[in-house]
Parts: C-alpha cells; sequence; structure tokens
C-alpha cells in the first residue's frame, strides 16, 4: 500500500492502518479507547495476516466508532448486533477473520445473547472489549460491568447490581481464547491481539480502559492520567488464572493476563464435517 | 442471468407453501439463511436446512430474531444472496436492523408467513395484519418492496422475484405471504434452471481506487462490491456520503442528510412503475372493482363469481406488488368506478391506501377479518352488491359488517355515552 504523505517525517507507522482523512477521532482527552486502537493497530502490523481479508464490525458506542477509523473493511451496524452481523459475514465467507471491537454495553448488556452464541459456536472471531464501566456516548448511566455501589447517572446512590465479569462468561460460554488488560498494558495488549488473530476460534479480550469524562467524574476518580495510575498501582498480571477469580469491585485490585488459550472445532469446522457426511448418502 | 442447475430442484410435487419458498430462495440462488424458528414459517426453513448443503449453500440457526435479520445483513455484505424466515413476533423484533439494511443498502430477503395477532395471537392461523408494518415498522424514511403471494406455487416463483428484486434495487424485498398460503398443499412445478431468470449482484467492476459505495448508477442503486476484495469499505448506519463516510460537519449535516434518505426513498419511488406488478380482470365496463392481496385474493374470487352471477360488474384487482403501493392504477380506476371493495385478513391497512388514492371519487369499503380463518365469499358478494346500490359518496371507509362480526359482537361494540 502506498503511503499517504509524501515527506518520510510526515508517515506515522499506522498510517496504512487508520483512516487518517477521519482523524480527528471523536474520543474525549483521556479516554482508553484512542490506546486500545493504537494497541489493535500494531498487533495487526505484527500478526502479519492478509488485511484485504479481515473485517472490522462495531456496535454503538464510544467503542463503537473504532470501526470508522480502522482502515479495514469495516462495519458500524446497529446497538448490540456486531457479534450476529460478524456471524453472517464469516459464515457466509469463512476465508474472511472478523474482528468485532466495542463496548461493554453494546456486547455485554444488549448484545449478551449474541456474544454467549457465538462464544458456543465457537465462530472465528476475535472480540475486543472495552470496557469502561460505564454507558459513555449516552452520558455515563449504569451497565452491567458498572461495579457494585459505584456511582452512574442512573445510579445515583450507587449501583446495586453485582457486575458481570466478562472473562468468566466468555470462558464459560467456549471461548477459546480469554485475555484482559487495562489500557495502560500497551505492549502486552498489542501482543495479545497479535496472538489472537491467529487464533481460530471465538477469542475475547478485555480491554479496561478509563472513561475520564464520565466514570472518574462523577466517582470523584480524578481525570485519565489518574486512572492510569491507579491501573499502574492496582493491577496484577496472574496468567492463567481462574476465571471465577476476576471479579471488579469499585477501585479494587484489577488482575490482567491471558486467562485461556484452548483448542475447540471452530463452527465451520463442525459444519463442513457434517456437510462432508451428508455428502456421502 | 440463469440459475444455476445445482440449485434447482426441478420436477413437478405436492407441497405445501413453506416447502416451495425454502425451493424457491435456493434456486434464486439464496447462498445464506439466518432464521430463528417460529410458526407458521418453520417448514420453509427446515426445507432450506436440508436442501442447502448440498448446493453450498449454509443455514444457520441464530439464538433469536435479532441475531438471525443482523447475519443477514452481515452476509450480503460478504457477497452472497441472503434471505431470513419469519413471523409475526419475529417481524417485530427484525424492524430496527431492516432499517440497517436499508440504510446500508443490503440486498436481503425476508420471508414473512404472517399468522394472527397481535402478540403471540394466533400461531397457527393466519392473518394479513403486518402490512404496514412492512412498510413502515422501521424508524425513519426508507422505501421497501412487499410481495404477497397466493399459492404454494407463486411461494416458489415469487421467492425468485424477491430475490432478483432485491439485487436490483438493493433495498430490503418482504415476502407477506399468510399462514393460509404457506401450509397449503398445491401442486408446484419447478421449472428446469435454464428457465428461471435470476439477477445477479451489482458487482463493481471499474477502477478500484475510483469506486464509491454508495455513488448511484443512473436508476439511483449503487455498485456493490463485497468484504474481503480489498476496499477498505466503511459501512455505517449513520447518515453518509458517497465514500460511506458518516456527515460529522455540524453545518452540513442538516443539509446533507437529505441526499442519502431522499435516495433511499427516491429509488423506489421513481422505479415504482417497473417494480409494480398487478393482476386484472374484469376491468373494462367494472362498477365496482375488488382489490386484495394474497390469500384474501383466492377468496374474493368466488365472492366476485357470486356477485357476477347477480349481473354485477366486477373487476377484480390483485396487488401482486402491495408496496410500492400502485397510487396511479387506484386513482385511474376511481374516477371510472363507483366504489372499491377490499377484503383482508385485519381491521383495515391497505384500504386506507386505496381510500388515499381514490381522492375521494369513489366509495371504499372495508370487508374487516379479526384473523384466524378467511372471510366468507358471500360477506364479499353482499359487500359487492352494497357497493353498486349506494348512490351517497361516503367520504370515509366504509366498514362492512360480516357474518363473523355480527354473530360474535353483534355488529361492533357500542361505547356508552
Amino acid at each position: 500500500m502506498e503511503p499517504l504523505r509524501k515527506t518520510e517525517k510526515d508517515i506515522h507507522p499506522m498510517d496504512d492502518l487508520l483512516r487518517m482523512d477521519r482523524i480527528p477521532h471523536i474520543w474525549c482527552p483521556g479516554c482508553g479507547i484512542g490506546t486500545a486502537v493504537t494497541a489493535f493497530a500494531a498487533g495487526l502490523a505484527k500478526a502479519e495476516i492478509d488485511l484485504t481479508k479481515t473485517c472490522i464490525v462495531s456496535g454503538i458506542g464510544c467503542t463503537g466508532r473504532v470501526a470508522g477509523y480502522v482502515k479495514l473493511d469495516s462495519f458500524h451496524t446497529t446497538h448490540g448486533r456486531a457479534i450476529a452481523f460478524a456471524t453472517g459475514i464469516q459464515v457466509a465467507n469463512p476465508d474472511l477473520k472478523v474482528i468485532v471491537f466495542s463496548g461493554d454495553g453494546d456486547l455485554i448488556s444488549i448484545g449478551g445473547n449474541h456474544f454467549i452464541h457465538a462464544a458456543r459456536r465457537n465462530i472465528n472471531m476475535l472480540v475486543i472489549c472495552v470496557n469502561n464501566f460505564i454507558y459513555a456516548m449516552t452520558g455515563g448511566q449504569v451497565a452491567p460491568t458498572t461495579p457494585l455501589a459505584t456511582y452512574a447517572t442512573t445510579s445515583p446512590f450507587g449501583c446495586v447490581e453485582p457486575p458481570f465479569n466478562i472473562p468468566y462468561l466468555a470462558d464459560s460460554s467456549g471461548a477459546v481464547y480469554v485475555a484482559r488488560w487495562t489500557a495502560l498494558h500497551v505492549r502486552r495488549l498489542t501482543n495479545s491481539i497479535a496472538e489472537a488473530l491467529k487464533k481460530p476460534g471465538f477469542s475475547v479480550i478485555e480491554v479496561i480502559s478509563p472513561c475520564a469524562m464520565y466514570y472518574s467524574r462523577i466517582n470523584r476518580l480524578g481525570d485519565g492520567l489518574d486512572m492510569m495510575k491507579f491501573y499502574h498501582d492496582n493491577t496484577e498480571i496472574r496468567h492463567g488464572e481462574d476465571t471465577k477469580n476476576l471479579d471488579i469491585g469499585f477501585q479494587t485490585k484489577i488482575i490482567v493476563g491471558k486467562f485461556v488459550d484452548r483448542e475447540r472445532p471452530t463452527y465451520m469446522d463442525s459444519y463442513n464435517k457434517w456437510l462432508s457426511g451428508t455428502k456421502k448418502d | 442471468m440463469k440459475a444455476n442447475p445445482r440449485d434447482v430442484n426441478t420436477g413437478t410435487y405436492y407441497m405445501d407453501g413453506d416447502v416451495a419458498a425454502g425451493h424457491g430462495a435456493l434456486a434464486a440462488g439464496c447462498r445464506f439463511i439466518g432464521g430463528y424458528p417460529i410458526t407458521p414459517s418453520t417448514e420453509a426453513a427446515e426445507t432450506f436446512a436440508r436442501i442447502a448443503p448440498k448446493a453450498g449453500a449454509v443455514f444457520i440457526q441464530m439464538e433469536d430474531e435479532l441475531g438471525s435479520i443482523a447475519s443477514v445483513m452481515g452476509a450480503s455484505w460478504s457477497g452472497v444472496k441472503t434471505m431470513t424466515i419469519t413471523s409475526g413476533p419475529g417481524y417485530s423484533l427484525m424492524m430496527e436492523i431492516i432499517g440497517l439494511g436499508a440504510m446500508i443498502e443490503a440486498p436481503f430477503v425476508i420471508l414473512n408467513i404472517q399468522r394472527g395477532g397481535p402478540s403471540t395471537g394466533v400461531p397457527t392461523k393466519t392473518g394479513q395484519a403486518d402490512m404496514m408494518q412492512s412498510r413502515w415498522g422501521s424508524h425513519g424514511d426508507y422505501e421497501i418492496i412487499a410481495i404477497s403471494p397466493d399459492s404454494p406455487q407463486e411461494l416458489f416463483d415469487y421467492t425468485i422475484k424477491a430475490f432478483n428484486l432485491s439485487e436490483k434495487y438493493r433495498c430490503p424485498v418482504m415476502i407477506m405471504s399468510d399462514e393460509c398460503v404457506g401450509h397449503m398443499s398445491e401442486k408446484v412445478v419447478i421449472p428446469p434452471a435454464e428457465e428461471i431468470e435470476i439477477e445477479p449482484r451489482r458487482f463493481y467492476n471499474g477502477p478500484k481506487e475510483k469506486y464509491l459505495p454508495f455513488k448511484p448508477d443512473q436508476d439511483l442503486v449503487p455498485k456493490m462490491v463485497k468484504a474481503g476484495d480489498g476496499y477498505n469499505l466503511y459501512i455505517t448506519g449513520l447518515v453518509h456520503d458517497e465514500r460511506g463516510y458518516p456527515i460529522t460537519n455540524q453545518k452540513e449535516k442538516g443539509k446533507r442528510q437529505q441526499f442519502p434518505t431522499r435516495r433511499l426513498v427516491d429509488k423506489i419511488r421513481l422505479n415504482a412503475d417497473k417494480i409494480i406488478e398487478l393482476n386484472e380482470e374484469g376491468m373494462d365496463d367494472a362498477e365496482v372493482v375488488v382489490v386484495s392481496y394474497g390469500i384474501s385474493y383466492r377468496v374474493a374470487i368466488r365472492g366476485i363469481e357470486k356477485a357476477r352471477e347477480k349481473g354485477i360488474k366486477v373487476g377484480n384487482l390483485r396487488l401482486i406488488t402491495v408496496w410500492p403501493f400502485p397510487d396511479k392504477k387506484i386513482t385511474e380506476l376511481a374516477s371510472k368506478v363507483k366504489a372499491f371493495v377490499v377484503p383482508e385478513i385485519n381491521y383495515g391497512q391497505i384500504v386506507f391506501e386505496v381510500e388515499r388514492c381514490s381522492h375521494g371519487q369513489a366509495n371504499v369499503v372495508l370487508i374487516p377479518h379479526g384473523g384466524a380463518g378467511v372471510h366468507n365469499p358471500d360477506d364479499i358478494a353482499e359487500a359487492i352488491e352494497y357497493a353498486v346500490k349506494e348512490k351517497k359518496k361516503i367520504r370515509k371507509v366504509i366498514e362492512w359488517k360480516t357474518r363473523l362480526e355480527k354473530f360474535v359482537f353483534e355488529g361492533g361494540y357500542k361505547l356508552n355515552k
């Protein structure tokens, strides 16, 4: 691919992977989604996969805008349906590798059913779930990942519901690769994305991300940098940790790492096996 | 382009409408169906799941109807012909994503075997009460095409036509059949592949760097590419320009919102004459015209026969394409005839379109039916008789009191004043 600009000084190493004509992006200062996208672009380059055969699908929300900034075949769909849309792309053309890049509300709340069923089927896709504990695009409402007792605009007295533990949900639904990192762990996140891109089957990477505009403001947690400092002091890398132990409370320790890496036949493997059975009679 | 012989199970069969639709989908070149079981449409999905693998097509049973229709959108942009199969409640669930389909101009077909409603309603019996929903169900402005077959043979033929229309106009095409037709077993002739005309996808084949995914052709429909061809598509449900990029400039938002939605509407409205298919009979000297579609048309034939036995001149207009609505035809007829009689299995949907297009020139009589059955042809004959005799111009839809209505409600509910 030809670089967009002429002088070498002006060329950014990610120019070929991002839609530079759409920059500046819409994310706020201090947000972690940009970091996740950077890690994703670096992971794409590192994985050395065929980018023309790679698609990215997003739902709705802050993270839902990612598809529009990545220079792949990108699809920005309806709220919650990114995984189902991606299932259609993948099953209709199994040569394609599909990445679903969306937020916690989109994937775990409104799209929760598609999430568990795609994991159960083991559709060949990588799900990158940016978890900022809140519905940020709509102004900081409580999410299914909001820790207990945390404030949000629709939980003004503290969240009364226990949150989902995303790695546990993915693991128990049948995902073959499950990892969690924060926006601070850029290098490890990049490596994880590069690894998961090459892994056939349903992979999930959760990216804990600061929302400086809503989550940290309403809970008095400072700005994006303060959140990063919190991640620095309060995260612990424990590879292979049992996903049951990965609950996140309000400002409690966050366990990160690669938790699941296993082999299972993908949906298309099983389908083709079944198909070859019918062809005999 | 002719159908692929691998997809066509040529022969003469005795099969029900749902099964015929499954065969029709495959013959049309459908390569992906994402579906979710719902009575009374399941046989269509079962048929496709059984016959698809041998032709290299896929049936996937998704976790719900939202997933079904979303997977269909994805598969459509993956470059294959797609369909989903459903009925009332599932159809309601799909509405939001039908709007996405209209916005991203993904060609796809929905087979809706209508049942009695609202809500769970009467799952195993017929209804025609989703007609307005198919037109207006999703939010925002868009246009769709809806076809209403009246027999298993037509469910085969018009499923193919639905695919052809969706590929041609890149819009949602609904096959608005009903339980009666879906579960009716009749002779179905599946012709040899070389007799089946299918519309290939309108793939772009110009220079790669000049491709704009939403730049329309002369007929207002853009050319398509597929995911994985290296075009770096950006497809979004946001209002977008010809590149597919969202319109983010605040100053331009109001102005440029007009372009995409205007075209989504116009590509159907301006091509309506090419899309609309009607069946008319006995129109030359008609005093009254019966306007009907789907199973109601087949019942109306007997009602019309009875009225003709009494010497009344009745025309029979069948809406094969219900949407876009044949405005011109109805307006033209309204100036010539005394009245329209519209039997439909609901409490008034398409009848209001007929009233709109008749512009007060002819009376409009609705023969309602609450669903779970079809009309009594005698009701239709009597309504025709009344419509001929009525001298006054009545400036509203006249609701005919059918035998069933009289029996059940003694002529309708009365409010205490």
